[in-house]
Formats: C-alpha cells, sequence, structure tokens
C-alpha cells in the first residue's frame, strides 16, 4: 500500500473516537474490584475488633498511607501513558507515601512503647502480609495493566512497574483492615516488601504488555 | 520550524475535533519529516535508507491509533516525534540490529528532500491478506479505489456505520500484526 493511500485511509478513520486512557483504567479497575473484595471478604476478612481499632490512629494511618500509594501510582501511570512522558517532575509523586510512614514512625518512635521496636517491626503478620497483598494484588495489576494498554508508555517496563505499584496500593488498603500490626514500623517494613514485588511483577508483564 | 510545529499543533486540534481535511493534511505534512528521521536511523544502523517506507506506514498507524494520548494543549511535535522514535526503535529490532536511535533522528521538522530512492513499502500490503475477509474488502476499497465510507457502504451493502467499524478494526488489527515479529 502507498503511504499516500494509507494517509487516506486513516483520514477516513477520523470519525473514530478511542475513549481516553484514563476512563478505560477506571472502568478495568472497577470491574476487577469485586474480585479483589470477593477474596479478601473469603480468606480473610476485617479484624474482629474494627471498630476499636478505628481510635488508633496508626490503623487509620495504614490507610492514609496505602492511598496515597495507590492515588500517586495512578496520576504517575496516567501520566507515563503518554509517549513523550518521563518520570521526571513527577517520580517524586511516589515518595509521598514514604515519606508519610517516615513521619509516622518519628512520631511513634516519640511516644511511650508497651513492645520493643524489632517486635513491632516483626508483628504477628508478616508471613500473611506478604502473601495477602500480592494475591489481592493481581486482579488488580491484570485491571491496570488492560487500562494502561490504551496508553501510549515508551517505557513500558516502568509504566508496568507503576502498575504494579498502584495495584499493591489498592490491594493493601483492603489488607489493612484485616491486619493487627498497625506499627507504621511494620507497614514501612512488609507492606513495602509486597509493593515491591508487584512493582517487579508489574515491570516484567508490562514490558511485554505495554508495548505499542 | 517553529511556525512548522505550531501549524501542526493548529491541525492536530482542528482534527481532534472532528476535521477530516485538516487530519489527512497534517498526515501528509509530517510524512516527509517521518521519512527524513527513519533514513537518518537506518543509515546510522547501518541498513540501506530506502527501506524507511514500512517504518514511515508503522509510525502512521500508531499515530492514527494512540492520537488519544495527545494533549491538545501540548504541542504536537515532541508527542509525534516521542512515537516515531519508539516504532523506529522496534523496526531496528525486528531486523536483529543493535538499536542505536539517537535522539536527534526525529527532532527537527525538515522534510527528505526527494522520496524517489525510497523502496515502496510492503509490509501493510502483505498483512492485508491475513485480516478477515470484510475488513481487507473496506481498507482496499478506501485505500487503493478512493472510494469513500458512502461508496464502500453502497459497493458491499453494508451500512456507513459497519464500515467504520470494518474499517477501525481493520487498522487496530493491521497494527497488531506488524507488531508480530
Amino acid at each position: 500500500m502507498e503511504t499516500e493511500q494509507l494517509i487516506r485511509t486513516l483520514a477516513a478513520d477520523n470519525a473514530h473516537r478511542a475513549r481516553p486512557v484514563g476512563l478505560v483504567l477506571m472502568l478495568a479497575l472497577l470491574s476487577a474490584a469485586p474480585i479483589s473484595l470477593a477474596m479478601f471478604f473469603v480468606i480473610l476478612g476485617m479484624r474482629p475488633d474494627v471498630m476499636t481499632a478505628m481510635h488508633n490512629p496508626f490503623f487509620d494511618m495504614k490507610f492514609v498511607v496505602t492511598l496515597a500509594l495507590a492515588i500517586s501510582a495512578i496520576a504517575v501511570s496516567l501520566h507515563l501513558s503518554r509517549p513523550e512522558a518521563s518520570l521526571r517532575g513527577w517520580g517524586w509523586l511516589l515518595l509521598i507515601p514514604a515519606g508519610i510512614l517516615a513521619l509516622e514512625i518519628g512520631g511513634e518512635m516519640m511516644m511511650p512503647q508497651r513492645l520493643p521496636m524489632m517486635t513491632r517491626l516483626i508483628g504477628n503478620n508478616s508471613r500473611v502480609c506478604m502473601t495477602a497483598i500480592p494475591l489481592l494484588s493481581l486482579p488488580l495489576l491484570a485491571a491496570a495493566l488492560v487500562g494502561l494498554r490504551r496508553g501510549a508508555p515508551t517505557r513500558p517496563a516502568v509504566a508496568g512497574a507503576i502498575a504494579g505499584m498502584l495495584s499493591a496500593g489498592l490491594a493493601a488498603t483492603l489488607y489493612a483492615s484485616h491486619c493487627t500490626d498497625d506499627s507504621p514500623l511494620f507497614v514501612a517494613t512488609w507492606y513495602t516488601i509486597a509493593t515491591a514485588l508487584m512493582a517487579t511483577l508489574g515491570g516484567l508483564v508490562g514490558s511485554r504488555v505495554l508495548r505499542f | 520550524m517553529r511556525e512548522t510545529e505550531d501549524e501542526w499543533t493548529g491541525l492536530m486540534r482542528l482534527a481532534m475535533s472532528g476535521d477530516g481535511a485538516a487530519y489527512h493534511r497534517l498526515l501528509k505534512a509530517v510524512t516527509p519529516v517521518l521519512r527524513a528521521g527513519a533514513r537518518r536511523g537506518l543509515v546510522r544502523a547501518g541498513q540501506p535508507a530506502d527501506q524507511s517506507e514500512d517504518i514511515v506506514q508503522d509510525i502512521l498507524l500508531a499515530v492514527h491509533l494512540k492520537r488519544h494520548t495527545w494533549d491538545a494543549n501540548a504541542p504536537f511535535a515532541p508527542w509525534l516525534f516521542a512515537i516515531a522514535r519508539n516504532k523506529l526503535i522496534d523496526a531496528l529490532r525486528r531486523r536483529g540490529r543493535r538499536v542505536f536511535v539517537n535522539i536527534d533522528d526525529f527532532a527537527e521538522t525538515i522534510p527528505s528532500e526527494s522520496a524517489a530512492e525510497t523502496a515502496p513499502a510492503s509490509e501493510i500490503a502483505a498483512q492485508l491478506q491475513s485480516l478477515p475477509a470484510r475488513q481487507r474488502d473496506v481498507l482496499q476499497s478506501i485505500a487503493v479505489d478512493s472510494a469513500s465510507i458512502k461508496e464502500t457502504a453502497a459497493k458491499f451493502a453494508m451500512t456507513e456505520g459497519a464500515v467504520r467499524v470494518a474499517l477501525h478494526r481493520g487498522l487496530a488489527s493491521l497494527t497488531a500484526k506488524l507488531r508480530e515479529p
């Protein structure tokens, strides 16, 4: 086919409008959310003392941290779905959850504690945490990748890794209501490892499926 | 150069608001520039420069299918060149070459002097044969026979809506097939 002919054909298709990447990403995440929710309620469920736990600021802050991760990763992944975009000027958004955690750790250090630091860090649920977050993340990661495929990321591995962080942030938001370890030291350790795991997986898959 | 870029951005805005003629003009305007960049990239990779046309078409298809990722408030050229670079890297990789795409291959809005020494593209034509009959017929009618959507609909006893769907699906599956190694 001559290039001139191709151009004419593309122009004839100009009326076709693709949905914006952000909308497709949201729809994909919304359709995967019930799967993760069902997994959460069947396998884990909320912790029994959730009503009392809500009075503990460190319990509440877990949601602030995980949602901050999810929201900033959504923003960055949408930015990266544009071909000319780079992480410059946007990467710092991903440091927000880490910054909140650092402040929390500082705050916890200044308070009198019943348990020694290492005990708080290791907690009682590290193994469940490291299994549950990635497991609950999987449907969300798949959805995020489906959504981001509508975009045109020129760094598909990076975009995939951010999609992994996004899915981990949302999954951790669910998991946090099950987990009885509220110390920011626990969150900073085990949630971070689970997130890193999902970022690696997302990067590996993304480098294949997000090419365009 | 600045003027060219502003003109492109203006045309793309018109195109996104539904102006097919502006879109046609824009694609025609960028093609010689893309060709020049593709030739530079091929030469740098030690490949014959006259193989640029398949890359140009590949870029045009990607531009078309990803144009919703262009931000209407941003200049068009950086977006276009980012897509072009990505497609050039892809093309060189598929040819099994170590990839050295210099950022400068696509950076200037200077067209190639002449298309005379360019070999005709062959990949799209080859993949066209593997499309479902309906999509292939519609694409061929519009591309090769220069029929309009209306004329194509009459020719195949389809509705115009069905022609539009087949056209878009055909372009999308062509692009997917071109990406396969």
